[in-house]
C-alpha cells in the first residue's frame, strides 16, 4: 500500500517585502484509499502546502521532507512528481491557448503511462469520463480552460483526475466558486475516483459544504502554518457550527 | 504605442512616443504616393517607415538596378483559377494601390509583366503558387490577384529557395467575393524579400489576409487593405518565427473608408535566438464617411530567448464618432511559467511542455486558415523551428 508523509514541513515565499515563512512544521501521513479534508481560513498556508506537495517553484521548503513511498519527493521535478503517481487539482486552472483538451489529455496521459494508450480504449474512456461530468462532446475540442466558466475548469480538473489515475490527489478548494449542482458533479467524479483507483485524497477546502458529498475519514485544522487540531469527520460538524474563531483566539495567545 | 495624427486636440491619452518629441499630425491617407522610384528620396534609415529595418542590408532592392524579368511561377491545377501574365500597362494594373516607399516604387518602376491570378465561381478551392529559383539576382515582381464578384477561394503565394527580390501584390476583391491568401515566405537563411500588399474589397465582400514569415535572413511583408464600398470585411492574419539574426517585419495598414465595414487584425510571432528581430506596426485609420465601423487589431509576441528584440507598434487613427467599437492590444512577453507548470503538474516534460505552449500560442493563427492540409503542414514548418532551440 501507497503511503504519502510530509514530516515536519517548514516553506518560505520570496515576495517584495522579503521572506514569509508560510509552513510551520507541517506533520501529516495519508495512505492509499485514505480521505483526509484540510480545513482552515484564508492565509493558513493551505494552498501552499498543496503547491509545494506539487512542487511549484514559488515556494522554498527549507526544513523537512516529503516521502512518497519512502522517494524523497522533494528531489523530484514537477514533471516526475506526477509520473510518480501525484495529482494536483488547482484552485485556478490556467489557460492554455492553442492547446485543444483532446491533445493535453493525450499528450499527459502518455507521459504519465510512459507510452501512448491504445486509441480506441482512450477515446472510449475519455467519453465516459465527459458523460458522467455531464461534459458535453464539444468541450474536448476547446483549448484547454480557455473561455471555460469556473465550473467547467473545475471540471476539467476532475476529468484529468479520473483518468490519469494517481495514486494520491491533493485537491484545492476544488469547491470554490461552485453553485450546488456543480459541487455535487465534482463531488461524485471524486467519488467516482475513490471507489475505482483507491487513491488517497487530501482535500483543501475553506468551507464545510463539500463535505456534505465528499466523506473524510480524517480532518485536519490548520492554522498560521501548521495543523492545529485533528480529529474525524464530527470536528468539520464542529467547525461548520463554531468556525474558526477559536483558533485565531488559541494562535494570538501564544504570540 | 504613438498616434500619427491628432483628431482633436484633447483627444485623451496622446503625448508624445518615447522616439521623439513630436507626434507627427499627419494621417496615413495622406502619405505620399508614386508608382516612380525616383520620386522618392535615397533612404536614410530615419524614415518613420523604415526605422526599423536592416537597411543596409537590401539597397540594392531599394535603390539598386533590377531585374524585372518573369520570375519562376507555378501553379497547382484548380477549376475556375487561372494564372497568366499581363503587361505593365495593362488597365488591370494599378487598382487596389500604388506604393508608398522605395522598395515598393523600385519595384514598381522596373517589371516587365504582371503574374495574374484570376478566380471565378462559387465553389470553394485552394490554389497553390509557389515561386523558386529566384536565385541572387535582385529582382522586382508584380503580381495581381482577382477575385471576380461572388467568387470564392484560398490562394497561396509560396516563396521557396533563394531570392533577393522586391515586389508588390495586388489583390481585387471583388462584390460579394470571399477570397483568402496566404502570403508563405519559406526562402533560404540569406534571403531578402520586401514586398507590399495592397487589397482593394468590393461591397459585402470578404478577404482573409495571411502572412506566414518563417525562412528569410529580412522578410517584410506590407500588406494594406482598403475597405472601400460598404460592409467590406477583412481578417488580417499574421505569424512569423523569428530565429537568431533573423529579421522579420510586417507593417499592416487597414482603411475603412465605406460604412459598416470590419475589421480584425491579430499577428504572433515567437523569437528565438541571439539577434532575432520583428518588427509589427499596425496601423488602423477609421475615415468620416466609415460610419458602424468595427475594427480591432492585436500583436502578440512570444520571447523564447535572451538576445532578442520584438517592437510593436499599433496605431488608431479615428475620424468619425459613429463607430460599433475600435481597440487595439499589443503584448509581448516571456514564457507564462504557470502554464509551463501546469503541463507539468500532469507529467509532461519540461521541454516538451515548452514546444506544447509555443505551438498553441502560434496555432492560435494557423487554425484560422481554412485548408486542412496546409494548416497541417505549417504545424510541422514550426516544429522544426522549435527543434532547432
Amino acid at each position: 500500500m501507497s503511503v504519502l508523509e510530509i514530516k515536519n514541513l517548514h516553506v518560505n515565499v520570496e515576495t517584495d517585502q522579503g521572506t514569509r515563512e508560510i509552513l510551520r512544521g507541517v506533520d501529516l501521513t495519508i495512505r492509499e484509499g485514505e480521505i483526509h479534508a484540510i480545513m482552515g481560513p484564508n492565509g493558513s498556508g493551505k494552498s501552499t502546502l498543496a503547491y509545494t506537495i506539487a512542487g511549484h517553484p514559488k515556494y522554498t521548503v527549507v526544513e523537512g521532507e516529503i516521502l512518497l513511498d519512502g522517494e524523497n519527493v522533494l528531489e523530484m521535478s514537477v514533471d516526475e512528481r506526477a509520473r510518480a503517481g501525484m495529482f494536483l487539482a488547482m484552485q485556478y486552472p490556467v489557460e492554455i491557448p492553442g492547446v485543444t483538451v483532446t491533445n493535453f489529455l493525450r499528450t499527459a496521459k502518455t507521459a504519465i503511462d510512459g507510452e501512448a494508450p491504445s486509441i480506441r480504449t482512450w477515446l472510449k474512456d475519455v467519453r465516459g469520463a465527459m458523460t458522467n461530468l455531464r461534459m458535453d462532446s464539444g468541450f474536448a475540442e476547446r483549448n484547454v480552460n480557455e473561455g471555460f466558466s469556473g465550473g467547467e475548469k473545475k471540471r476539467n480538473e476532475i476529468l484529468q483526475l479520473e483518468l490519469l489515475k494517481p495514486k494520491f490527489a491533493v485537491l484545492d478548494e476544488t469547491d470554490s466558486g461552485l453553485d450546488v449542482d456543480a459541487l455535487k458533479v465534482v463531488s461524485e467524479g471524486v467519488n467516482r475516483a475513490h471507489s475505482n483507483t483507491g487513491l488517497g485524497i487530501l482535500l483543501i477546502t475553506h468551507y464545510t459544504r463539500i463535505l456534505r458529498y465528499i466523506k473524510p475519514d480524517f480532518v485536519h485544522v490548520f492554522v498560521a502554518g501548521k495543523i492545529a487540531e485533528q480529529g474525524g469527520p464530527e470536528l468539520a460538524d464542529r467547525l461548520e457550527e463554531e468556525g474558526y474563531d477559536r483558533y485565531h483566539v488559541a494562535e494570538s495567545a501564544t504570540q | 504605442m504613438q498616434s500619427t495624427a491628432l483628431p482633436t486636440p484633447e483627444q485623451h491619452g496622446i503625448r508624445a512616443h518615447s522616439d521623439g518629441p513630436i507626434v507627427p499630425v499627419q494621417t496615413r491617407s495622406e502619405r505620399f504616393r508614386s508608382t516612380d522610384v525616383a520620386d522618392f528620396a535615397p533612404i536614410t534609415g530615419r524614415e518613420h517607415e523604415w526605422k526599423y529595418s536592416p537597411v543596409a542590408a537590401f539597397a540594392d532592392l531599394t535603390s539598386g538596378e533590377l531585374d524585372g524579368s518573369r520570375v519562376e511561377v507555378e501553379a497547382t491545377d484548380a477549376a475556375g483559377v487561372s494564372l497568366s501574365w499581363i503587361p505593365r500597362d495593362d488597365a488591370r494594373v494599378g487598382r487596389a494601390g500604388i506604393p508608398e516607399e522605395r522598395a515598393s516604387a523600385n519595384a514598381w518602376s522596373a517589371f516587365g509583366e504582371a503574374a495574374l491570378v484570376e478566380v471565378a465561381g462559387e465553389e470553394a478551392k485552394t490554389v497553390t503558387v509557389t515561386r523558386s529559383g529566384l536565385g541572387t539576382t535582385p529582382r522586382a515582381a508584380h503580381t495581381v490577384i482577382e477575385a471576380a464578384p461572388f467568387s470564392q477561394a484560398l490562394v497561396v503565394l509560396r516563396g521557396i529557395g533563394d531570392a533577393r527580390l522586391t515586389e508588390n501584390v495586388e489583390v481585387v476583391v471583388g462584390e460579394g467575393a470571399n477570397l483568402t491568401v496566404v502570403s508563405l515566405q519559406e526562402w533560404t537563411d540569406e534571403s531578402v524579400h520586401l514586398a507590399s500588399h495592397f487589397a482593394r474589397i468590393g461591397r459585402d465582400a470578404k478577404l482573409k489576409h495571411i502572412v506566414v514569415s518563417l525562412g528569410g535572413k529580412v522578410v517584410r511583408v506590407n500588406p494594406s487593405t482598403h475597405l472601400a464600398e460598404q460592409g467590406a470585411d477583412v481578417e488580417a492574419l499574421g505569424l512569423y518565427f523569428s530565429d537568431a539574426g533573423q529579421h522579420l517585419e510586417q507593417q499592416v495598414f487597414v482603411h475603412h473608408d465605406a460604412p459598416h465595414t470590419r475589421s480584425r487584425v491579430t499577428y504572433k510571432g515567437a523569437l528565438q535566438g541571439e539577434g532575432a528581430r520583428s518588427v509589427w506596426i499596425g496601423d488602423v485609420l477609421i475615415g468620416n464617411t466609415a460610419t458602424g465601423t468595427d475594427s480591432y487589431e492585436q500583436n502578440r509576441n512570444l520571447v523564447l530567448t535572451d538576445g532578442t528584440r520584438a517592437d510593436s507598434v499599433p496605431n488608431l487613427e479615428i475620424e468619425t464618432g459613429d463607430i460599433e467599437g475600435a481597440g487595439h492590444a499589443s503584448a509581448t512577453g516571456r514564457f507564462d511559467d504557470e502554464q509551463l507548470f501546469y503541463l507539468q503538474a500532469r507529467g509532461i516534460p519540461e521541454d516538451e511542455a515548452r514546444r506544447l505552449v509555443v505551438r498553441g500560442f502560434l496555432a492560435e493563427v494557423v487554425q484560422q486558415i481554412g485548408d486542412a492540409e496546409l494548416e497541417e503542414r505549417l504545424i510541422r514548418a514550426l516544429e522544426a523551428e522549435l527543434q532547432g532551440s
